[in-house]
């Protein structure tokens, strides 16, 4: 076998693994942070502080009953959390981890591939998650499941060209589309003071696009029981779950790669494996960000969501698109 | 057509489709069954919800799936006896219910209760209103996702609790006050435990506060949202803080003072513009001037008995049973006949935490009640939800049904 696909079979083996336990122990740590905003102890019960909670969870939600509602169409509600979950994996791939490094005489770099137009293809992969929850919700035959899937492709519309444009703005200021550039062209400074309201606006339909608070207005379960989620249980449950977290992770190092300077740090050249740390620090404390916003806010309202999208941060991307343009072909 | 007594009556399909419009009937709206088991309906409500996409056509409140019958059961007990259950009417208010009932009956016999065990219950029963605010805010804003107020409000709410559980021995159904005046004095610490109560709980209301007032989610969710006008809340009934959210100044401890509310100083707070957000101010308010209520009742606790003793309504001292046969024999007819208030009929009312809760007895001279009505409030108010809702979208329908704040257990008895 050729050791350019005996690499990759290992750096993918070694992601997938880091995500899964990655997503079992966030939502541990989700559960415990909550609790402390909110004057309670949180899980404690398995396992000492209860680190063997995510365990006990996945044991139990394994022996649930797999149902699918009569009525339901079973094709598309059996793909659905797939189709939700495997895109949310794949952005992992172009996401650099790290710096070039050497490990046992071999020079490579933390990352899976680094594909050329890394940014196109992480927005093109983002997109296809939504589908997942809009058929899922169309397929369950559950009026509270279907208005949940018309949230979300409401949703996906007003944030996703918003979104769209404060990348461009990422790509007009590195002047590449390659992820890898995008975090080495941060080395004099990272986008986020450069590139202040992209950043803002980033990380505000990022909120949307994982659908966590105050945007999670999809399974809004004080409104419709559970949105999308009404009918599923057992492990198709648990697909969706896992990807809502593991998207919490994926958000994180989006934002840290576009504009918290990915890996960089200092000392990090001297020492290339300080740059996972770095990454590691910067991602965790977003998803801090994250579970606050949750833990404080209240939910905003379906017409809300799109006024803001539509009216507010539209205009705000493409004003900043604009500025971005005349003051890179000024300076070049 | 007349309903006879133990005749179900049963509707056809035809008969209800006036519940919903023309619309619905051709398949152009949905119609969306919210309820009974809902997370936000508060209980057992059942709400048939049309929806025009997320607009909300018309809203049919569906109530019945937690009657208890107790207004019935009321018939076949004695005078005493029926106070544990006015307890499980609105079992997030049972002080206001416990009272409200005892002063009817009072009312009905022309009983005086000592100053002292007035006092008592107006502390009590303004602690109470905070505790059931609390209970309101917390699953308020729990509806609009702000949920760690939620185990906030809780917390504080679990104070309250204490001080119920050191007079009663319970937590939630109390039972304390007695026709007359109350179970037993309030015992040692009483004082202190409200003082340091009163003491803590001004920075916490303060902090809710903090949390949602300024809020532009919290703004954006309440404003606006649910609107009443002063003119419609009247003519459906509304009472309490959700009417005196849209501006009309009734509050039955000012139009009608009992249990010497005339003694204490006190502000009535208003909203203007009868939405969300005002109910929400206007029971965060409400916190602040009981508080008040209670700091003035407690400074002017005046010492004496806690129980009239008139014997008509009061057990014989339990000393007394041991020399006087005829305290032994007063006793045990107290305990099992019970005693018979005068043929008539009386309405007595208070301002519970959900407004007017009246209750009304029937008497027949005998020692149980011929007829015993509660005119609940949340029952009341509920009506109003249909005005409110309309027009709203699907999320305004929770953050109203969290504001008219109702109780299900009232709304069935």
């Amino acid at each position: 076998m050729a050791p350019f696909l005996v690499e990759a079979a290992i750096k993918s083996l070694i992601l997938v693994l880091l995500l899964l336990t990655g997503f079992a122990y966030l939502t541990l740590a989700e559960r415990k942070l909550i609790a402390d905003f909110q004057a309670r102890i949180g899980p404690n019960r398995a396992g000492p502080y209860g680190l063997l909670q995510p365990l006990a969870d996945a044991v139990k939600l394994f022996f649930k009953e797999d149902f699918i509602p009569e009525y339901a169409d079973r094709v598309l509600f059996v793909l659905a959390p797939l189709i939700t979950l495997i895109p949310t994996l794949l952005i992992f791939a172009v996401i650099p981890f790290g710096p070039e490094l050497t490990l046992f005489g071999y020079r490579t770099r933390l990352q899976l591939t680094d594909v050329h137009v890394g940014v196109l293809y992480i927005v093109a992969v983002t997109s296809i998650s939504v589908y997942g929850i809009t058929l899922a919700g169309w397929a369950s035959n559950n009026k509270y499941a279907l208005l949940g899937g018309i949230r979300a492709s409401a949703q996906m519309i007003s944030y996703e060209l918003a979104m769209g444009l404060a990348i461009v703005s990422v790509v007009l200021t590195t002047g590449t589309l390659q992820v890898s550039g995008i975090v080495e062209a941060q080395r004099n400074g990272w986008l986020i003071f450069l590139q202040p309201v992209a950043a803002v606006i980033f990380f505000i339909t990022g909120l949307a696009e994982i659908k966590r608070a105050p945007f999670d207005l999809v399974e809004a379960e004080q409104e419709l029981t559970a949105g999308y989620l009404t009918e599923y249980s057992s492990m198709k449950f648990a697909l969706f779950f896992m990807s809502e977290y593991v998207k919490m992770i994926g958000f994180g190092a989006l934002m840290t790669t576009f504009f918290l300077g990915g890996y960089l740090g200092p000392f990090v050249d001297l020492y290339p494996g300080l740059g996972v740390v770095y990454f590691t620090l910067k991602v965790g404390f977003l998803i801090f960000v994250l579970i606050w916003l949750r833990a404080t806010l209240p939910r905003i309202r379906y017409d809300q969501l799109m006024s803001l999208g539509w009216k507010v941060l539209l205009p705000l991307s493409l004003a900043n698109v604009m500025g971005t343009a005349v003051v890179v072909a000024l300076t070049a | 057509m007349a309903i006879r007594e133990g005749e179900v009556q049963e509707f056809t399909l035809e008969q209800l489709k006036h519940l919903v419009s023309e619309r619905a009937l051709r398949g152009e709206t949905v119609l969306l069954n919210v309820g009974p088991q809902h997370p936000s309906t508060h209980g057992v409500l059942r709400l048939l919800v049309e929806l025009d996409g997320e607009t909300i056509v018309s809203v049919v409140p569906d109530i019945g799936y937690l009657h208890t019958g107790i207004e019935k059961h009321c018939e076949s007990k004695t005078y005493t006896k029926i106070i544990p259950l006015t307890d499980r009417i609105d079992y997030l208010s049972p002080m206001s219910n416990n009272l409200a009932y005892v002063m009817a009956v009072e009312k009905l016999m022309g009983v005086e209760v000592p100053l002292r065990a007035q006092y008592i219950r107006v502390i009590l029963t303004e602690l109470q209103r905070i505790a059931s605010h609390l209970v309101w805010l917390g699953t308020h804003a729990l509806d609009i996702a702000a949920m760690s107020v939620f185990l906030y409000c809780f917390r504080e709410r679990e104070l309250i609790l204490d001080i119920f559980e050191m007079v009663s021995g319970q937590r939630m159904m109390v039972s304390y006050f007695r026709v007359g005046g109350l179970w037993r004095d309030v015992p040692e610490g009483f004082e202190e435990a409200v003082r340091a109560f009163l003491k803590l709980m001004p920075a916490r209301i303060n902090e809710y506060e903090r949390l949602l007032k300024r809020n532009p989610l919290w703004l954006q969710r309440t404003k606006g949202v649910g609107v009443i006008s002063p003119e419609d809340a009247i003519a459906w009934g509304v009472t309490g803080p959700s009417l005196r959210g849209s501006g009309v100044n009734y509050d039955v401890r000012k139009a009608q003072p009992y249990s010497s509310y005339d003694h204490f100083e006190f502000d009535v707070p208003l909203g203007e513009n009868g939405d969300v957000y005002d109910r929400f101010m206007v029971r965060i308010e409400e916190m602040r001037q009981s508080l008040r209520i209670i700091d003035q009742a407690l400074r002017r606790l005046p010492r004496g008995p806690y129980i009239t003793p008139d014997r008509k309504v009061t057990p014989p001292p339990k000393e007394e049973l041991a020399w006087s046969m005829e305290a032994l024999i007063h006793h045990f007819k107290f305990w099992t006949e019970g005693f018979s208030p005068p043929p008539g009929e009386v309405y007595h009312a208070v301002e519970s935490p959900r407004g007017e809760f009246g209750v009304y007895i029937n008497s027949d001279g005998s020692p149980r009640p011929r007829r015993v009505h509660f005119r609940a409030p949340s029952f009341v108010n509920l009506q109003a939800l249909p005005i409110m809702a309309k027009g709203g979208l699907v999320a305004d329908l929770v953050a109203i049904i969290g504001s008219i704040d109702i109780v299900l257990g009232e709304i069935d008895r």
